[in-house]
């Protein structure tokens, strides 16, 4: 399965460089090592990919489209004279609005290989969470999403369609109440009903194989991007850029451009009230490395090793750690990371809806100004994907709210 | 392995494994607590020191790490009240417990350093498994130190002999798949576990996760060399005092001991 899988890294301890690995406690470590043998034989199995496949084609909708963004070019060039062409890989038209549910029938589909019917998973966002109860829901299992108390209030919609695709959604308090809470939650669930639960983990962290697993999901986004702009220009582009939360979305468009050391990776991490206020999620910008939640990799935390809050407007974003083979291609500088505050996420995703008539999430509205800034820097001949990874409408409230406005169901307007 | 830790097992009784989390409700207290426990019958303490995402830890360990760091608790706070313990007390074996991230920011080296300084004979970190847990036990090792294994249900026949062989001083069977203090009013024998593990290991195997009642310390002494409670003593300590903390460890500690 050449399309998703890569021999080279990480290594058989999981390992990305110094990052990554399997900290959890032994109780999961039996099933850790049971999901790594069963993952290793579905994903060279042509009956497991065809059946990922056909999901993906006709219940997904994909490929997704890459897409000229003619009018924010356009706005780059006005500021600046020329501008890179900036494309979009449209991740955010699949089925539930996210990039999220390319990874969740992957991994349900193997749930299903290895006979659990119990699916437990952790949102932030909601999209995974929204993404996991979906395909739950189609493959008739029963699902369990765990949700921090915040996120539950800043992302509505989602809880609610959850809860309309049958999922059960269990308010997460311990904590800072938000995504690595429900991610706590969710691994004492498992540790608790290990015989017929799968762990369906978001993004591409957790102990291995989940970084791995989760990025071999994922790539088809970069796959299909790579051929798509191959098609489109003749050529590769120069960069691609994406958000990152736990830096899946990332990971899948970065994974099939690694090899060509032309193209430039660019994470774009989520700044909030800016790195300096300590109000933020930018884990490698501003983190050390530590062990969290199954792995080594950048963490936002004190000299004592405890973990510290992240903040973001963005659920998804709400994260203080980050992917391990990020952590990684960061060290080894082949990729770069850089930030994007609320205030410039929310100011793009304006700009974004009136120019393209798109409503990105959140999370991809933080990666919109960095496209920017590079498409001015790189000139006209260049051409940049950056993955619009989501769709705004979950976000509609928190925007309102950010921006003043009230629209609360029963008022007028 | 620690000669401490060795005498414990040698007395030939089985031995009363008490936990609390360091720093509960504040240093002092907890202090107070800790000098306390040998006195209540307690054979080796295991001193929880905090962390934000208590992964394998039930609410009430949870919430009990959340008032210690609340009260200013940190690792290197965890090793002076060690220290402070052992001006009075030479012979009871103390074991920190709790999670990689403070110790790897402190350092593995630093930490075993440290550690060995202040009189702690082992360690017990929940999310370092067999697979990564090699570079703390070189540095631990160095020192004289027992970095202690858990094995679990889920350990299966094949895995055991793996995750025993690297553990030193005892190894710790965690008698149920599930957070620290659920609510699995497990009964049963765990005489098979406790054999299976012993055989394996050629240690002495204690077992916890789960124990409440004197009742089950009881039956679990009965196969087991020691008996490990947490969770009902940092409840009792939290919701009732020092005083009813401490009784309860007395009485677990008693039947403990004369259950064969
Ligand atoms: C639309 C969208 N983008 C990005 C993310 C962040 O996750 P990741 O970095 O794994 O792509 C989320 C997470 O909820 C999301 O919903």
């Amino acid at each position: 399965m050449d399309r998703v899988t890569n021999k080279s890294w990480p290594d058989e301890r999981g390992r990305f460089g110094e990052y990554g690995g399997r900290f959890v406690a032994e109780t999961l470590m039996p099933p850790i090592l049971s999901l790594e043998a069963a993952y290793e034989e579905a994903k060279v199995d042509p009956a497991f990919i065809a059946e990922l496949d056909d999901f993906l084609t006709h219940y997904v909708g994909r490929p997704s489209p890459l897409y000229f963004a003619e009018r924010l070019t356009e706005h780059a060039a006005k500021e600046n004279g020329s501008a890179a062409k900036i494309y979009f890989k449209r991740d955010e038209l699949n089925h539930t609005g996210a990039h999220k549910i390319n990874n969740c029938i992957g991994q349900l589909l193997l749930a299903k290989r290895m006979g659990k019917k119990r699916i437990i998973a952790e949102t932030g966002a909601g999209q995974h969470g929204v993404a996991t109860a979906t395909v739950a829901a189609r493959l008739g299992m029963e699902c369990i999403v765990y949700m921090g108390a915040v996120d539950i209030v800043r992302q509505k919609p989602n809880v609610f369609r959850m809860r309309l695709l049958g999922a059960e959604v269990r308010a997460v308090h311990s904590g800072t109440a938000t995504l690595k809470d429900a991610m706590n939650e969710a691994l004492r669930d498992w540790v608790t009903n290990v015989d017929d639960t799968f762990y369906c983990i978001g993004t591409v962290a957790g102990p291995h194989p989940y970084p791995a697993m989760v990025r071999d999901f994922q790539a088809v986004i970069g796959h299909e991007a790579k051929a798509q702009i191959l098609d489109r220009e003749g050529r590769l582009p120069d960069a691609v850029v994406a958000c990152i939360g736990g830096g899946s979305n990332a990971m899948g468009l970065f994974h099939a451009f690694v090899p060509d050391t032309s193209v430039r990776l660019i994470g774009v991490e989520a700044a909030g009230r800016g790195v300096k206020s300590g109000l933020h999620a930018a884990s490698l910008t501003g983190g050390k490395p530590g062990i969290l939640h199954g792995n080594r990799t950048y963490l936002l935390q004190d000299e004592n090793g405890q973990i510290a809050d992240a903040h973001s407007i963005s659920a998804g974003l709400d994260y203080p750690g980050i992917g391990p083979e990020h952590a990684w291609l960061h060290d080894t500088g082949r990729a770069e990371y850089v930030s994007a505050t609320d205030d410039e996420a929310l100011e793009h995703f304006q700009l974004c809806a009136k120019l393209e008539g798109i409503l990105p999430a959140l999370e991809p509205s933080h990666a919109i100004p960095r496209t920017l800034d590079l498409a001015k820097d790189l000139g006209s001949d260049a051409i940049i994907i950056m993955n619009m990874c989501g769709r705004g409408d979950k976000d509609v409230f928190t925007i309102a709210d950010a921006l003043g406005e009230n629209i609360a169901a029963g008022t007028d307007g | 392995m620690s000669t401490r830790i060795q005498t414990v097992f040698a007395k030939g009784r089985p031995a009363f494994v008490a936990y609390i989390m360091g720093g509960d409700p504040d240093a002092l207290t907890s202090q107070r607590i800790m000098n306390a426990l040998p006195g209540a019958g307690v054979d080796i303490i295991e001193l929880g020191f905090p962390f934000t995402d208590p992964m394998a830890d039930g609410p009430v360990i949870e919430e009990a790490g959340i008032r210690s760091r609340k009260a200013g608790t940190t690792l290197a706070s965890i090793l002076d009240m060690a220290r402070t313990f052992r001006r009075d007390d030479d012979t009871t074996p103390i074991i920190v417990m709790g999670y990689a991230n403070p110790v790897y920011q402190m350092g593995y080296a630093a930490f075993s350093e440290r550690a060995a300084e202040a009189g702690i004979d082992g360690a017990i970190i929940v999310d370092l498994p067999p697979e990564e847990d090699g570079p703390l036990r070189a540095e631990m090792d160095a020192r004289g130190l027992s970095l202690i294994r858990l094995a679990t249900p889920t350990t299966d026949a094949e895995r055991l002999p793996k995750v025993v062989s690297g553990s030193s001083g005892f190894v710790y069977y965690v008698s149920m798949t599930g957070v620290t203090g659920a609510a699995l009013a497990q009964g049963g024998s765990v005489a098979e576990q406790v054999t299976r593990v012993r055989d394996a290991a050629h240690l002495p195997v204690v077992v916890g996760f789960g124990v409440k009642t004197t009742e089950r310390a009881s039956q679990i002494a009965k196969e087991a060399d020691g008996v490990v409670v947490g969770t009902a003593i940092v409840k009792a300590l939290h919701e009732d005092g020092e005083e009813a903390a401490l009784d309860l460890v007395r009485a677990l500690a008693d039947a403990t001991h004369t259950a064969r």
